[in-house]
C-alpha cells in the first residue's frame, strides 16, 4: 500500500515548536523535523532520544589509551629496552612519565576519529549520498514537519490536515510514496 | 530560548532574517570573484611556487643550503615551525575553548579561524619534513616494524611526541572543521544553480538533510570534540616547548616554557586571525557579522595573553640571575646585550609593550590600530622564537666555536614561500567555502541579533509556558 506523507512547512522555529507541542498533546505522531539549524528543545517534544555517541567516544578513547600503553610497553620495555645514562628501563611504570604525552595524544586521536566515523555512519552522511530533505529551502530558512498517515491511523487525512492547519504553517504538501 | 541582557551589544547587526544570513554568506561564493581576489591569488601563488622551488632545490642539494653551521644546527627552520604552529593555535582555541565557555561571539570567526589553523599547521609541518633531508623517508617517524633489527622510534623523545601531537592536532582540527562545514555545504548545495558547483557541494555535503536526530548528534559531537580539542590545544604547544625545555642548553632548560609557549601561541594566533578577519569582513561585506565588538573581544584576548607572555619574559630574565647559574645568566645577558640585541628588543617592544596599548578602549575598538598591532605582534612572535632558538645556541660553552647565524636565500625563500602558500589556501577557502558558520549563526540570531534582541517581546505569553522545558539549553 502506498504511504501518504504530509509535509507542513513553517517559516519560524518557535512556531514549529509550539505547533509540534500542540499536535503531540492531541496524540499526533510527528515523524520527522527538518531544519536549517538545531531547534533547541524540539527533541523531547517529537520523541527523539538523546544520542549515545558520547558513550561511543568514551569507548574509543579507552581503546586509544590501551593501544598506546600496550604499544609503548612493547617497543620501549620488552622489545628493545634503551639504556639511557644507566637509568633502569625494565619497567613500564618507572618510565611512565615519558609515555604520558603520546598516551594522551593517541587517546584523543582515537576518540575523535572513532566518534566522527560513527557519526557519519549513523547519520548516513557519506560522500556522494543523496540529499533527503523534502525541500531545498529547509537548509535556508524553512522548517518542515513530516507526518505519516500510517503512524496516525486514529485520524483521517482530513482530521490530521485540519489539526495541522491550526499551527500556522506556510505551506502544506502531500506526497505518496511506495 | 536563552535571553541576553539588552545592554549587551548585539552580535549580528542590522535587521537580518534567517535567509539574509544564508544570502550574505553565500553571495561571495555565488558571485564572480572580484578582480582583487585574482590579483592577490596570483601574487600568493607566485610567492608560494617560489617557495616550492626553493624546497625542491633544498631537497635536491641537501640542507647544507641553509645558513646553518656547526654551532647553530637549528635556526630558521625550527623558528618558522614554531611560529606557524603557534599561529595554528587560535582556530581550535576559538572553536573549542570558546564553545565550552558558551561564547557566542566565536561564531563570527570560528570557521575561518579554523581554516587558518589547518593551513598554518600544514605550513608548520613542511619544516620538520624538509629538515629530514630525505623527504621520502618521512614515514620513519612512525613505529613501523623494520629490517634494522627491531629498531623503534624513541618514545622518550619530545621530538617524537611532537610527531604524535601535531598529527593528532591537525587531523582532529580537520574533522572538527569539516563536521561543522557539512550543514553549510548542504545549504550551498540547495542554493547554487550551476550544475558543476551543485555536484561538488552535493558531494561535499555528504547528503546532509537536517533531520532532528542529525542535529541532536551534531550538537553532541561538536561538544565532545570541543572537550577533546581543548586539552589538545594546550598539549600541542606544551609538547613543542618540550623540544627545548627538556634539553640542557642554557636559555632553553626552563620549566616555565609550556605555559609561556601556549600563551604565546594564542597571542600570535589571535593576531593572525585579526589580520585576516579585518580584511575579509571588508572584502566579503560581512561587517554585520564581524564588527567592532568582535574585534574588541579578540583584542582583549591578545591583551591578556600578551601580558602572560610579557610576565614570562621578565620571570625568565629574573630567574636566570636568581638561579645563580652563570651559564644561564650569561645566556640572558647575551640575549639583550649581545650581537642579537636588536632581535631581543624587537621582541620586547612588539610583544610586551604593544598589547598593553589595548587597555585603552578607544584603541582596542579602532580597526586600523588593531590591524597594525596584529601585524606587529606577528613580527614580534617570530622574533621571540628566533631569539629563544638562535641566541641560546650561538654562543655555547666553548668560545672558539661561537658563531652567528646568517640565513641563506633558500632559508628566506622557503619561509616567504610558506606565507605565499598559506594565502593561496586561505584565498581558495574564502572563495569556495562558507566563511561563516551559517547554521550556527542562525541559532544565535534571536538571542543576539540586533532586530530581535531589542524588539519588544511580542511572544511574551508563549515564552512563559516554554521556560520549564527549554532552559536546559
Amino acid at each position: 500500500m502506498a504511504e501518504k506523507i504530509i509535509y507542513a512547512m513553517y517559516d519560524d522555529d518557535d512556531v514549529l515548536k509550539d505547533g509540534a507541542k500542540k499536535l503531540v498533546a492531541k496524540g499526533v505522531k510527528v515523524a520527522e523535523v527538518f531544519s536549517p539549524f538545531p531547534i533547541h528543545g524540539i527533541d523531547p517534544i517529537i520523541g527523539v532520544k538523546n544520542t549515545r555517541l558520547g558513550v561511543m567516544a568514551f569507548m574509543y578513547a579507552i581503546t586509544g589509551t590501551l593501544l598506546a600503553t600496550i604499544g609503548m610497553r612493547y617497543f620501549m620495555i620488552v622489545d628493545w629496552p634503551m639504556n639511557i645514562g644507566g637509568k633502569p628501563n625494565n619497567s613500564y611504570l618507572e618510565n611512565i612519565l615519558a609515555f604520558i604525552p603520546i598516551t594522551f595524544e593517541f587517546t584523543v586521536l582515537c576518540a575523535a576519529h572513532g566518534m566522527a566515523v560513527t557519526y557519519f555512519l549513523r547519520n548516513k552522511t557519506l560522500p556522494g549520498m543523496p540529499a533527503q530533505n523534502p525541500d531545498p529551502r529547509t537548509t535556508d530558512d524553512r522548517f518542515v514537519m513530516e507526518f505519516r498517515l500510517s503512524e496516525n491511523s486514529q485520524f483521517s487525512e482530513e482530521e490530521l490536515t485540519s489539526m495541522i492547519q491550526s499551527t500556522g504553517y506556510v505551506e502544506l504538501d502531500l506526497k505518496e510514496v511506495k | 530560548m536563552h535571553k541576553e541582557s539588552a545592554i549587551r551589544e548585539p552580535l549580528i547587526l542590522g535587521h537580518k532574517t534567517y535567509t539574509d544570513i544564508t544570502a550574505d554568506v553565500c553571495k561571495p561564493i555565488e558571485d564572480k570573484a572580484p578582480k582583487m581576489w585574482y590579483i592577490l591569488f596570483t601574487i600568493a601563488l607566485i610567492i608560494g611556487l617560489y617557495g616550492v622551488g626553493c624546497i625542491f632545490y633544498l631537497i635536491g642539494t641537501g640542507i647544507g643550503v641553509w645558513g646553518l653551521n656547526k654551532t647553530i644546527g637549528w635556526a630558521w627552520d625550527i623558528t618558522n615551525f614554531v611560529w606557524w604552529v603557534g599561529i595554528g593555535h587560535a582556530g581550535t582555541l576559538i572553536s573549542a575553548v570558546l564553545l565550552l565557555f558558551r561564547q557566542k561571539w566565536r561564531m563570527a570567526i570560528n570557521r575561518s579561524a579554523e581554516a587558518m589553523t589547518i593551513f598554518a599547521v600544514f605550513m608548520a609541518g613542511i619544516f620538520p619534513l624538509i629538515h629530514m633531508g630525505r623527504l621520502w623517508l618521512a614515514y620513519w617517524v612512525l613505529p613501523l616494524p623494520n629490517q634494522f633489527g627491531s629498531l623503534w622510534v624513541n618514545f622518550n623523545s619530545p621530538l617524537l611526541w611532537d610527531v604524535f601531537a601535531i598529527s593528532t592536532y591537525l587531523s582532529v582540527s580537520v574533522v572538527f572543521w569539516y563536521i561543522g562545514l557539512i550543514p553549510d555545504f548542504a545549504t550551498l548545495r540547495d542554493r547554487v544553480k550551476r550544475p558543476i558547483p551543485k555536484k561538488m557541494y552535493s558531494i561535499l555535503s555528504f547528503g546532509w538533510s537536517g533531520r532532528a536526530k542529525n542535529w541532536n548528534r551534531f550538537e553532541l559531537v561538536s561538544l565532545v570534540l570541543a572537550g577533546l580539542a581543548t586539552p589538545l590545544v594546550f598539549s600541542v604547544h606544551s609538547i613543542v616547548s618540550f623540544d627545548f625545555a627538556t634539553s640542557v642548553i642554557p636559555g632553553w632548560h626552563t620549566t616555565i616554557f609550556p605555559p609561556y609557549f601556549v600563551a604565546g601561541a594564542v597571542f600570535s594566533g589571535f593576531a593572525m586571525v585579526q589580520t585576516l578577519m579585518l580584511v575579509m569582513r571588508k572584502a566579503m561585506r560581512l561587517e554585520a557579522y564581524i564588527h567592532t565588538r568582535h574585534v574588541e573581544y579578540m583584542n582583549i584576548v591578545i591583551m591578556v595573553t600578551g601580558s602572560i607572555v610579557g610576565t614570562a619574559y621578565i620571570t625568565e630574565l629574573f630567574i636566570s640571575w636568581y638561579s645563580g647559574v652563570e651559564y644561564e645568566a650569561y645566556a640572558f645577558i647575551n640575549r639583550f646585550s649581545g650581537p642579537y640585541w636588536w632581535a631581543y628588543w624587537s621582541m620586547m617592544t612588539c610583544n610586551v609593550i604593544s598589547p598593553q596599548l589595548m587597555w585603552i578602549r578607544k584603541l582596542r575598538r579602532s580597526l586600523l590600530f588593531t590591524f597594525i598591532i596584529s601585524i606587529v605582534v606577528n613580527i614580534g612572535m617570530w622574533f621571540e622564537r628566533y631569539v629563544i632558538i638562535v641566541s641560546s645556541i650561538h654562543r655555547d660553552y666553548l668560545p672558539s666555536s661561537w658563531s652567528m647565524h646568517y640565513p641563506s636565500h633558500i632559508d628566506l625563500g622557503v619561509y616567504v614561500g610558506t606565507i605565499g602558500l598559506f594565502f593561496v589556501f586561505f584565498l581558495l577557502f574564502a572563495r569556495f567555502f562558507p566563511v561563516l558558520p551559517i547554521a550556527e549563526l542562525k541559532t544565535i540570531l534571536k538571542s543576539s541579533g540586533e532586530s530581535y534582541k531589542n524588539a519588544p517581546d511580542t511572544h511574551g505569553h508563549d515564552h512563559a509556558d516554554e521556560n520549564h522545558n527549554t532552559n536546559n539549553h
